[in-house]
């Protein structure tokens, strides 16, 4: 057992013992444990196998950055072994292996690496012939984890929140911004993906008890502050405009907008590389120290620290006072610099410090751990001398240097510059409202990087209106706390730059030689921080290397995109209720009872057709057809869009959005409405009403209802004309009773005179309908005698029950979308968007009679100017197959085929059970458009079928059914 | 998400907006040559910078002209149409 015992502060309960198991084997850790650490201390080395190489790997960082241990729980893949709670009963395994953990198959590709070279996959995959095989290998060789495709569906509701500040990072100068936001008077929230706060100050103490007390200081201040609210095992996902920040936690996501943001994220340590720098035992010094004071786990028996900044000094101290033995520290710079005073402790404790060395390799043991590290003195030139030594130990922490956790703030669009006095990019130039500080600011003293948050709280209260704004930038550090080159290189390689890809050093070098010697292709060829980690222990490596090797300077090298997500976010987190509306009539209930099948119309539901007990949808649908030609039938058509338009101009309006005259029509009647874009294309029909002189009530298609009042609502801000636009479409419910008896059934329900005199065809009336007021108009719709009548949404229900109880004697069908569109299709009436598409203008569509070229102006009317002028490329036309068809008839968008070329296609067809036989319409070429003229249709599978031009309408040409006659 | 501000109801989620288009004079249909017109219809210059548009704040169907930059996508400010300068 590798269990420290209990300090102050700890995060595990040693009360509370859990039992899990790892490859098979029962282990035991506590509560508060991530499963690494519980691994860890039950004396677990082994915790995965690298991607490539699968090398034996350990703790690395302890941050979410070990993505070799990335385990099997039950149907969850890729646990993050470092960072996930441990839970009792969690029964994990090693994804990567072939085999198992401790025997996999998997290991002779370390053996191959001398044949697996950078670009591997695109260099094998440049062969065609070799391709399958290939990709067959990688397929079986890639991927990790197994998916459970029986997992329980989760629901992950969104949560939404706002604060006045949000500081990302609960660390020193996270929590310092957030007590000097508070105390200007801000709501603040402080957001950390560690399960507690604190951060760096609660475990780089180098065994100092002021830093200790400090620590406790702090989280109890922020504690106390109750404008403070601190979110911990949650993480800042991704940087959104306007500071909108989505919060990830294990159950949701928290979508945050924030008055201002501080970005207190801190800094990612780096490895230092040096061959076998992988073997387990091998971590970044602040892995062991949150190893040791967060989980009571003692990382190592005895430590070599390989270190170029004052924090491995403070490492080697923690871990001297927790029993680690220190074999050596050993300091790449030629001095301890500031760490002298900490340097001076450890010679005190008789442990060695060797500055201007480094280390060469590791050594491993026969289980391939870590057994020592071999070191050599550093040459001037940073290269190591030949002669070496050998230093025991059973592990070596790195602590050579640190890279910005910039990512929020690159995503925010800050300019970065690289600075030389710590060796990092800082920001430059911040975006409004968006702060920095600490360590992803460049400061990294304790005490700087208090005064750092300090400021940065300040300056976001301000920025949100809380306060003014205080404290100034701080002068640099005197002292780097990252090493411009911890690389050594090694004629054996197998010195890593990049974990999750097993990238070596000279895999750079050959890369840069290919010529990929920019930072985002040399990231694509040689996936250089494209593993789960995504480069937040490599990129800055990856970066110095190729700035070497180019002899450019880091800054002109540059860095990769940070895009969102911080981390990778799990698709249930993601995964959400849509938010698409969908309307429903009034009526939607009297269908149900009816049954109707429900299809879309736009953002409506609509009925397609009424199913009858043992009839076939296509008997449902010609049945309700026959109904509203021999009898009656009633249809719902609340889905319509339904506007008025009122005042002294609103006549002037309608002749301006409308392709005819509206200025001419008398009050009482109704016309037919076309309307056009500015480039003439037909987007919209309906029906205009006038009421009075000064009133009009019209309506649009169902899938415009919502676009046309928008459009027609900004003509009239542009126009300005005196008159005033209302959406009455979800406030009136509408029917269209047609058939033949449908005046006979109406008669029943109204006092109106329905005498063809007094409410003639094409007519609107307003009158009462079963007691319910009512707007009825005469109109054609499905080419009989009918009434469209509109109510006000409430009494929907009682007109539809009272025109089915007084329609019952007449045999009154309810019918659907699919009898309408039949019916309308047997009148020849295009359906817009149907018929049509986003080119056709109504010139070829037959609708000549509705434009008014001679108005002074109308939405459109100048293009269709131009238009006229040119040859027509294609016309609308009827099409019908003979009675006695037998055989395929095309569908929808079958072509027409003239010769080998393509000569138009069908845009409406269905079979009419009053003409018995095939009708539809066609687009084709103006030269074939001559009613007569025989048409050939491909079909799906290819075969031809003749139809010839009709003259519309199919039905009543002379519509001689929908009016009085003349 | 961004922001924007609708001079009726105030800063909303921009989900709550339409965006239509620059607003761009229409010549005069009477007397612009066919090219002319086919430009105005057709033509839209899509190069980053100050942009001056039509949007409408849908729940309230608001509309109002903003402007913005659009190669820093910043909203510079919004008004109504009738307070145009």
């Amino acid at each position: 057992m590798m269990r420290l015992p209990a300090t102050r502060g700890e995060w595990i309960d040693r009360s509370r013992p859990v039992e899990f198991k790892f490859e098979g084997q029962t282990y035991k850790g506590y509560a508060g444990d991530t499963i690494s650490a519980a691994l860890w201390g039950a004396g677990v080395r082994v915790l995965g196998r690298s991607f490539k190489y699968h090398r034996p790997r350990g703790v690395l960082s302890l941050a979410n950055h070990d993505v070799n241990a990335l385990h099997q729980s039950g149907g969850t893949p890729n646990v993050r072994a470092d960072v996930t709670p441990l839970v009792a009963g969690m029964d994990l395994t090693a994804v990567n292996t072939f085999g198992s953990l401790a025997d996999d198959k998997g290991r002779f590709l370390g053996k191959l690496s001398a044949v697996l070279p950078v670009g591997f996959y695109y260099k094998a995959f440049h062969s065609k012939r070799l391709f399958p095989m290939w990709e067959r290998m990688f397929r079986a060789m890639t991927g990790l984890g197994k998916v459970d495709l029986k997992s329980p569906h989760k629901r992950t509701p969104k949560a939404y929140d706002f604060c006045d500040v949000l500081v990302i990072g609960a660390g020193p100068s996270g929590l310092s911004a957030a007590l000097a936001a508070a105390a200007q008077g801000a709501d603040v929230t402080v957001v950390d993906e560690n399960a507690q706060a604190g951060g760096s100050a609660g475990y780089q103490l180098g065994n100092d008890n002021g830093r200790r007390q400090q620590h406790a200081d702090l989280l109890a201040k922020v504690a106390a502050e109750p404008r403070i609210r601190v979110l911990t095992a949650t993480y800042a996902a991704g940087y959104y405009k306007d500071h909108w920040i989505p919060l990830v936690s294990a159950e949701r996501m928290l979508k945050m907008r924030a008055g201002s943001v501080v970005v207190a994220s801190g800094a990612f340590e780096q490895p230092a590389v040096f061959h076998n720098n992988d073997l387990p035992g091998i971590m970044l010094a602040s892995a062991a120290q949150r190893l040791a004071y967060r989980y009571g786990v003692k990382p190592m028996d005895k430590a070599v620290v390989l270190t170029a900044n004052a924090d491995g000094y403070r490492a080697a101290l923690d871990l001297l006072a927790l029993g680690t033995a220190i074999a050596a520290v050993v300091d790449l710079r030629t001095n301890p610099g500031k760490a002298e005073p900490l340097a001076h402790l450890l010679r005190q404790s008789g442990i060695e410090v060797l500055s201007g060395h480094c280390i060469v390799e590791a050594r491993p043991d026969a289980n391939g751990l870590c057994a020592g590290a071999r070191i050599a003195a550093l040459r001037a030139d940073g290269t190591p001398t030949a002669q070496t030594r050998d230093i025991p130990c059973d592990g070596i922490l790195m602590s050579t240097g640190w890279a910005p956790a910039a990512n929020l703030l690159y995503q925010a669009t800050t300019r970065m510059r690289y600075d030389r006095a710590v060796e990092q990019f800082v920001p430059d130039v911040l975006p409004d409202g968006v702060f920095a500080c600490g360590r992803v600011n460049g400061v990294f003293e304790l005490e700087r990087k208090l005064a750092d948050g300090a400021r940065a709280g300040s300056h976001a209260a301000a920025a949100a209106g809380f306060g003014s704004a205080s404290g100034a930038a701080l002068p640099p550090e005197s002292e780097s706390p990252s090493h411009p080159w911890p690389i050594i290189d090694h004629p054996a390689g197998k010195n890593f730059v990049d974990f999750d890809e097993d990238l070596q050093f000279k895999d750079f070098c050959n890369a840069v030689q290919e010529g990929f010697d920019n930072i985002e292709l040399l990231k694509r060829f040689s996936t250089n921080g494209m593993g789960p980690s995504q480069g937040k222990h490599s990129n800055m490596n990856g970066l110095r290397i190729l700035a070497r090797l180019t002899g450019k300077e880091p800054q002109q090298v540059g860095t990769t995109t940070a895009r969102p997500f911080f981390h990778p976010v799990p698709m249930s987190i993601l995964a959400g209720r849509g938010f698409h509306p969908e309307r429903r009539t009034p009526l939607h209930s009297r269908h149900d009872a009816l049954g109707a099948k429900w299809m879309p119309a736009g953002v409506w539901q609509r009925p397609e057709y009424y199913q009858l007990a043992g009839k076939s949808r296509l008997d449902c649908i010609r049945g309700e057809a026959l109904a509203v030609r021999n009898g009656v039938g009633l249809i719902d058509v609340g889905t319509l869009g339904k506007l008025e338009v009122i005042g002294p101009q609103a006549a002037e309006f309608l002749e301006r959005v409308y392709t005819s005259n509206y200025a001419n029509l008398k009050v009482g009647m109704t016309r037919y409405a076309v309307m056009c874009d500015e480039s003439g294309v037909v987007i919209d029909d309906g029906v205009v009403a006038r009421l009075a002189d000064d009133h009009f009530y019209f309506t649009t298609t169902t899938s415009g209802a919502a676009t046309i009042y928008r459009e027609l609502s900004r003509l009239n801000t542009m126009w300005r004309l005196d008159c005033g636009i209302v959406n009455h479409t979800g406030a009136f419910a509408a029917v269209n009773l047609a058939g033949p008896k449908s005046r006979e059934v109406l008669r029943s329900l109204t006092g109106l005179d329905l005498s063809a005199a007094a409410f003639p065809y094409l007519a609107v009336r307003e009158g009462e309908v079963a007691g319910i007021p009512a707007r009825l108009m005469r109109v054609g719709f499905v080419g009989e005698w009918g009434y469209e009548i509109h109510v006000p949404a409430s009494h929907g229900g009682a007109l539809w029950d009272a025109l089915m109880k007084a329609g019952a004697s007449h045999g009154v069908r309810p019918f659907g979308v699919e009898a309408q569109r039949l019916l309308r299709l047997e009148k020849g009436h295009i359906i817009i968007s149907q018929d049509t598409d986003g080119l056709t203008t109504p010139l070829e569509v037959g609708m000549e009679w509705a434009l008014k070229m001679n108005k002074p102006f109308f939405v459109g009317q100048r293009s269709l100017v131009a238009v006229s002028h040119k040859p027509r490329k294609q016309q609308l036309v009827g099409i019908s197959f003979p009675a006695g068809h037998e055989g395929p008839v095309p569908l929808e968008c079958n072509l027409v085929i003239e010769g080998s070329d393509i000569a138009g296609r069908v845009t409406s067809i269905a079979w009419s059970p009053t003409l018995k036989r095939h009708i539809g319409l066609a687009f084709v070429r103006p030269d074939l458009a001559k009613p007569g003229h025989t048409v050939s249709i491909r079909l799906t599978g290819g075969s031809m079928v003749q139809a010839q031009v009709s003259a519309t309408p199919f039905y009543d040409p002379d519509n001689l059914k929908q009016k009085e006659a003349a | 998400m961004k922001i924007m501000t609708c001079p009726l109801n105030g800063p909303r989620p921009v989900s709550e907006f339409h965006y239509w288009g620059e607003v761009r004079p229409m010549p005069n249909p009477a007397t612009a040559s066919d090219d002319a017109w086919a430009d105005y219809i057709f033509n839209r210059n899509g190069a980053p910078g100050l942009k001056k548009e039509w949007w409408c704040h849908t729940p309230s169907n608001t509309w109002f002209i903003a402007e913005r930059d659009t190669e820093k996508d910043v909203v510079l400010k919004t008004y109504f149409y009738e307070g145009d300068q």
